[in-house]
């Protein structure tokens, strides 16, 4: 039904009957969004909207420094050696990749001519191969030309395991061949709905042949221009100290016209957020602050007649808490929580709903993230029309408590509710973060109300989030019932995302628990699903595929998402930076300028 | 006197070659993974971290990964940072000169406040200057310098907007400008590492100077008629400084160690910024090497304080 309704509405797109933001409306009306929307028309014969510049300065330079701080410093130049985001900003300041997303994770051209499309014969009907159409007459910061050899070549140097690039898994199936000295042409192995990954934002940065051609494989780590980039962004390298600062300058050749608009780039690190807004919000000392995770009270107090405001860009990023589906108590074969066992006391569907009901998303975003979070009962929250809307959260610890009652779990003498002997005692486990101790609490307090003991642990983030086999406290072992955290969504799609739960990738000790399905939660319909949506060309059936995983994972009470976070950045009051949920925060710095 | 040097020397060679196992092992024993942050990106495959691990050597044992490191040391190769892919003496050389300048400023500051100040209280004791001194002494102390860091903090940069409080390595300036743009940024932590060290080098000036100033031979030299300058100054303070002497010396590693909390609180990107970072994130060759440099630097200075001690009271035989 649904089905036929889009392919109609498409065509009226085609014909010009229904325009673009309409349809995009339409979509988002359904469940679906932006990105999702457009890679529909995309499929459907209509090409991607570009995203839409709201760059106004009309000449290139003039716009003085630019001062970033990143209160966590860049300290490698190469982006697909990078370890975190932080690594892939910094690249990102020299280095570009085919096209980019904007705030409303629309493509934008960055080193291609043109988006791919069934309708230009670009992408193939079948979702097998996509031709990209490079801008002529680019060049590397050292003057040689840029093409589709150099293209080719960081497919090479990605997909050769000794090179150890921390990208391999978006280029290690896929072949990239040269057309000509400006087309390049990516085959995949299977129908790939979501084409957009390999060459586009920061694992799409692409590296010059000329300069990392004797440095592929083992000898990766040896290259020069690890530290010193050499790439076609809009800023050229000038100086980089790991950890403190980077400089650049502006790029005269830059292949947008009217862009750069800054004639210098300093970006900062170190210290820590709070002072990092106030560095930019209050005394105005930097234009730019990165990632400002800071109490919206603080937030607000510092913006009161300050020189600066904080940003936000809405991605897909979600703040849950997980629920553990084996027993984390009990050994078996020299590992605990293992699939041999059944968490004793969720293995009762009625004690995890009763939980979801016992957290209290309200609470939580006013306390705590206020204008940086969104209160939501879905796992996966975006791009939009991946958006489930059939969920639904409440905060009811009378209603929770009844049911819990009506279960058989009664409260005993010390007011803890038990049943056959087991207590519902938990253990709750998050890293080291002042907003997630404090979420921590409010959920304690109202567990305490319903009967619910809860024992609250914290773990330092550099062992909860490492994959040290030897340490019991990292999140994949889950030696815990139930554990709160966040998995970035990087990127305008789920697939990967939601790939993590599959029944096949339970963590367990015999994968050294590198498995991704950390909750041990087994549910044959949801591998159904997720397996079907991997193949699925047709964009709208996709993500209905998707709709339908989150669903799953709600009505088994999987996880129990506790907020929809946003990007919150700090920039100066007349500072125009273009921020997208869906990218790095220096994805569109070509974009940015400063209002005279 | 060469002959103590040389037998001083050679008796470091075992306690540093113990101070770096002792290290090694608890870092290698220390939890966590500096590949960690990969693990949460669901774009990196578990391969790509477990290809990373062996290529920088971390699956070997213990042992094999010491002996690796202890011949690498020996041949002048500090190591190679897995986080940043490049080798650490040239991390370390880059961070040096911030850490050299602002830490040592503060001591030399803390010596010009401590020394004039301690030695005046000591010869008027329970004067109202000995007490005001010994008052703001123990206040000084008793703050810690991340309070007066962000004190300061509020007080200069944000109320009065007259000093940055973000320190940075590229001053966009040249000759006397660029100069004071230095000495600007600089006045905060220093002052804020200064007055901390300052208040207890008062305090221990002061008493080192007590004990001498009632010794037998400090009145007889007054008795010869000498004038209380030089009495101070020849005879009692070149006693009083052989523990002043000690403090001192133990204290110049950390010139060198920088100071934690302080360069971060003012983002001074010097020594101490970098070994807080590499621990947190498992930097373990950068921690190995920050922390071994900084165990020589201790071995070395208190043999130059011991050699110190031989000049300044000839009674000490270096034997």
């Amino acid at each position: 039904m649904l089905d036929k309704e889009l392919r109609s509405m498409i065509g009226q797109v085609k014909d010009g009957r229904m325009d673009r933001r309409a349809f995009i409306q339409c979509m988002a009306a359904v469940g679906l969004t932006a990105p999702l929307a457009n890679q529909i028309l995309a499929l459907g014969g209509v090409a991607m909207a570009q995203g839409a510049s709201t760059y106004k300065p009309t000449k290139r330079g003039g716009g003085g420094a630019l001062k970033l701080l990143w209160w966590q410093g860049p300290t490698l130049l190469n982006p697909h050696f990078a370890t975190g985001t932080k690594d892939q900003d910094g690249s990102r300041l020299f280095y570009e990749p085919l096209a980019c997303w904007d705030p409303d994770g629309n493509m934008k051209l960055v080193l291609a001519t043109e988006i791919p499309s069934v309708q230009n014969g670009q992408l193939a009907a079948d979702g097998k191969s996509v031709t990209w159409k490079l801008k002529p007459g680019v060049k590397w910061h050292d003057g040689k030309p840029f093409s589709a050899d150099d293209v080719v070549f960081t497919w090479q140097y990605i997909k050769d395991p000794a090179t150890a690039a921390v990208t391999i898994a978006t280029y290690r199936d896929l072949t990239v061949e040269k057309i000509d000295d400006l087309t390049v042409k990516i085959t995949f192995p299977k129908p790939t709905p979501f084409w957009a990954d390999a060459f586009v934002g920061a694992t799409g940065q692409i590296l010059p042949k000329h300069l990392f051609a004797d440095f592929i494989g083992s000898k990766s780590r040896e290259a020069p221009t690890n530290l010193a980039p050499v790439g076609t962004g809009p800023y050229k390298f000038v100086e980089f100290k790991p950890g403190d600062l980077i400089r650049g300058v502006i790029n005269p050749d830059y292949h947008m016209a009217n862009r750069p608009y800054f004639d210098t780039l300093e970006m900062k690190g170190g210290g820590d957020a709070v002072s990092a807004a106030r560095a930019v919000i209050q005394t105005g000392e930097y234009d730019f602050g990165w990632n400002i995770q800071v109490e919206d009270d603080v937030l607000l107090r510092l913006e009161k007649g300050g020189k600066g405001k904080t940003v936000y860009a809405v991605g897909g990023d979600t703040e849950f808490i997980a629920l553990n589906f084996t027993d984390p108590n009990v050994e078996v074969d020299g590992e605990r929580s293992s699939m041999k066992t059944k968490h004793p006391l969720f293995s009762d569907p009625v004690v995890r709903k009763a939980l979801s009901l016992l957290v209290d998303r309200e609470s939580v975003k006013k306390a705590i993230y206020g204008r940086a979070g969104r209160t939501t009962a879905n796992f996966l929250n975006g791009p939009e029309k991946f958006v489930s809307k059939n969920t639904s959260w409440e905060f009811n610890i009378e209603k929770a408590a009844k049911m819990l009652d009506d279960a058989g779990w009664k409260p005993g003498a010390d007011g803890i509710r038990e049943k056959d002997g087991k207590k519902l005692k938990i253990l709750y486990q998050t890293s080291i973060n002042g907003p997630r101790q404090k979420t921590q609490a409010i959920v304690k307090q109202a567990c305490q109300k319903a009967g619910i003991e809860v024992e609250l642990k914290s773990v330092v983030a550099s062992v909860f989030f490492s994959s040290d086999v030897a340490n019991p406290d990292t999140y994949p072992k889950f030696y815990a019932d139930i554990e709160m955290f966040q998995i970035p969504l990087s990127q305008p799609d789920p697939s990967q995302h939601m790939r993590r739960y599959l029944s096949t990738s339970v963590a367990t000790k015999e994968n050294k628990w590198q498995g991704t399905n950390f909750p041990r939660w087994v549910n044959k319909d949801y591998d159904a699903v997720i397996n079907a949506a991997d193949m699925e060309m047709d964009p709208v059936k996709r993500a209905a595929l998707y709709i339908k995983a989150n669903d799953l994972m709600w009505q088994d009470t999987v996880f129990i998402p506790v907020m929809h976070r946003l990007k919150v950045e700090a920039a100066a009051n007349n500072l125009r930076p273009v921020i997208s949920g869906w990218a790095n925060e220096t994805d569109n710095l070509f974009d940015w300028y400063r209002e005279e | 006197m060469s002959q103590y040097v040389l037998r001083r020397l050679l008796i470091a060679i075992p306690s540093l070659l113990g101070i770096s196992v002792v290290l090694f092992v608890v870092l290698a024993l220390a939890p966590g993974d500096p590949f960690s942050e990969l693990a949460t990106n669901p774009n990196v495959p578990p391969e790509v971290q477990a290809a990373l691990r062996a290529k920088f050597g971390l699956d070997d044992p213990i042992y094999l990964r010491y002996l690796h490191w202890l011949n690498a040391m020996l041949h002048g190769d500090w190591g190679f940072s897995f986080v940043s892919r490049m080798d650490v003496d040239q991390l370390i050389l880059q961070r040096l000169p911030a850490t050299l300048y602002v830490i040592g400023s503060a001591q030399i500051l803390a010596l010009l406040i401590a020394i004039p100040v301690g030695v005046y209280a000591a010869t008027r004791p329970y004067s109202l200057f000995d007490q005001i001194a010994n008052t703001l002494a123990f206040v000084g102390f008793s703050l810690p310098t991340f309070f007066t860091g962000i004190l300061f903090i509020l007080i200069f940069s944000v109320t009065l907007d007259w000093l940055p409080f973000v320190y940075t390595t590229d001053i966009k300036a040249t000759g006397i400008r660029w100069v004071l743009e230095m000495i600007r940024q600089a006045i905060m932590p220093v002052a804020v590492l200064g007055l901390f060290q300052a208040a207890s080098m008062t305090r221990f000036v002061r008493s080192a100077m007590l004990d001498v100033i009632r010794l037998d031979y400090v009145t007889t030299a007054r008795a010869k008629g000498l004038g209380q300058a030089t009495v101070i100054v020849k005879h009692v303070m070149r006693n009083a400084m052989i523990p002043v002497v000690t403090l001192i010396a133990l204290q110049m590693p950390a010139v060198f160690g920088g100071a934690i909390v302080t360069e971060q609180i003012f983002r001074i990107p010097g020594i101490g910024s970098l070994l807080i970072s590499s621990i947190l994130s498992n930097d373990t060759p950068v921690v190995m090497a920050v922390t071994f440099v900084f165990a020589c630097l201790v071995v070395l200075f208190n043999l130059i304080a011991d050699v110190l001690y031989g000049w300044l009271d000839p009674r000490i035989s270096l034997r």
